[in-house]
């Protein structure tokens, strides 16, 4: 049976992990490859990187972390942030990441999405998606970019169906309205998303407590979910969190020294 | 060969994707590892791995370009073992239904899309249970966690190679082994401690072999 994931997410810039409330405010969280190993160490399933700094000088500082974290790490990492063509996402997977995440790039240009997955796979292709409630129409998503600062009229369902259809095997389904907050999922956006496709929905945006991971698998049917914050302030564990899960009911992956 | 000499790996490189982790992991284990990107980097290996992932036409044709589809058979005559993961454990077998690709054929079987799967590709966490013991699984828990990234797997013709299975839909076969030939579905070099353990089987086994 499937396993649901816990996966920690470390945003980077400019060479650290940095987490924003709702992308602002920026503080500075340590060394992407040390953190990587210590949650992979604590029984993180996979581990995701996102480049979220903006100079292109920090391409080259994003794979040599990605390199450094794939010598000591020994579970996936998907990395996202920057990545605008295939000869790009070869890079970061030569670097030895499992997985390249495109969000921005691929709403400007979705032939990205079918051209990466013809060389690599759709395996390793991820869309991510950010997406704003509509507070016009309830029950719909708006999808923004640019690090959820700009709105792109898109409905986020019709762009998960279009990307899964071009090539994306995996979806990186972010709340804009519940980043940051550590306020709960968007339960309806995840159970909304999951049910117009067909291949796994990663619940990201909005983890507080491990109750709430709990909710995005059970209630919002998201085989995997992500969360930054409280993992690097150390308000919850990895371990706790999966705990949680396996307390519920869910199938999850217990370290050996758990068994 | 001293006995406690480290095993020496050549990981097939025919460009289909990421040899990084694999290289990093048996690095780890303590193997001597080089990657062969034509027949000649085979020379001398005790231990070929073919990694792999996406379509098997391409590969085969990128195998064969590089002379490899014909010097990893020849190397398996003359006592090199295999370990074949994700897309390097289907090339074993015989045809892939994905794209009619013939393949190496060192094992009979055909490669088939999983059946009855409510999501693919099959992406994530997944259990080993093992329909007989193998010394590839010494130390493992029943039931240990796996990572699997794929869409299609075997369909060995002789289900005695079958180590384990595992349940997405239809069980599928997530590990085989017979004489020196490994395979595994999912990717030991991404399953943590335990996929460790199992490069890590596989290793002594090759240097307990070498030292026949």
């Amino acid at each position: 049976m499937l396993l649901r994931r816990v996966i920690p997410c470390l945003d980077v810039s400019d060479g650290r992990v940095v987490k924003g409330v709702r992308f602002v405010d920026l503080s500075d969280e340590g060394d992407p490859p040390e953190l990587a190993a210590r949650y992979a160490a604590e029984g993180a399933d996979e581990i995701c990187f996102l480049d979220i700094g903006a100079a292109p000088e920090g391409r080259g500082t994003m794979l040599s972390i990605v390199e450094r974290t794939a010598r000591e790490v020994f579970v996936p990492i998907t990395v996202g942030g920057g990545v605008r063509t295939p000869a790009e996402m070869m890079a970061v997977l030569r670097a030895g990441a499992d997985k390249v995440a495109v969000n921005s790039a691929a709403v400007a240009d979705p032939t990205l999405l079918s051209r990466c997955a013809r060389r690599f796979g759709r395996q390793c292709v991820v869309i991510s998606i950010d997406a704003r409630q509509d507070p016009a129409r309830p029950g719909s998503w708006e999808v923004v970019v640019m690090g959820g600062r700009r709105p792109t009229g898109r409905d986020a369902i019709a762009w998960a169906q279009e990307a899964v259809a071009l090539g994306a095997g995996e979806i990186l389904l972010t709340s804009i309205d519940r980043d940051g907050t550590q306020g709960g999922f968007d339960l309806a956006l995840l159970r909304a998303v999951g049910a117009a496709v067909d291949v796994p929905v990663i619940a990201s945006g909005g983890a507080g407590t491990p109750a709430d991971m709990v909710a995005a698998l059970a209630e919002g049917g998201a085989d995997a979910v992500l969360a930054a914050s409280i993992f690097h302030r150390g308000i919850h564990s990895i371990r706790s969190v999966k705990a949680a899960i396996a307390a519920a009911g869910l199938p999850v992956r217990t370290l050996e020294d758990d068994r | 060969m001293r006995p406690d000499a480290p095993v020496r790996v050549a990981i097939a490189d025919y460009g289909a994707g990421n040899l990084v982790s694999i290289r990093n992991a048996l690095v780890r284990l303590g193997a001597e590892v080089r990657v062969a990107t034509e027949a000649d980097g085979l020379r001398d290996a005790d231990l070929i791995v073919v990694p792999g992932v996406g379509a098997s036409a391409p590969a085969m044709a990128r195998l064969r370009r590089r002379g490899l589809a014909e010097a990893i058979p020849e190397a398996l005559r003359t006592g090199a073992w295999y370990l074949g993961v994700c897309l390097g454990m289907q090339l074993l077998f015989d045809r892939s239904e994905e794209d009619g690709a013939r393949m190496l054929g060192i094992l009979s079987g055909e490669v088939r899309r999983l059946t009855g799967a409510p999501r693919l590709p099959h992406i994530g966490w997944n259990q080993l249970e093992a329909v007989r013991p193998d010394p590839v699984l010494a130390g493992l828990p029943d039931h240990a966690p796996a990572y699997f990234v794929h869409s299609y797997a075997p369909i060995p013709e002789d289900p005695a190679v079958i180590v384990t299975r595992t349940v997405h839909g239809d069980p599928f076969t997530s590990l085989v082994a017979s004489g020196r030939i490994v395979g595994c579905q999912f990717h030991p070099e991404r399953s943590g401690a335990d996929g460790l353990r199992i490069l890590g089987n596989v290793l002594g086994l090759v240097a307990a072999d070498r030292g026949r």
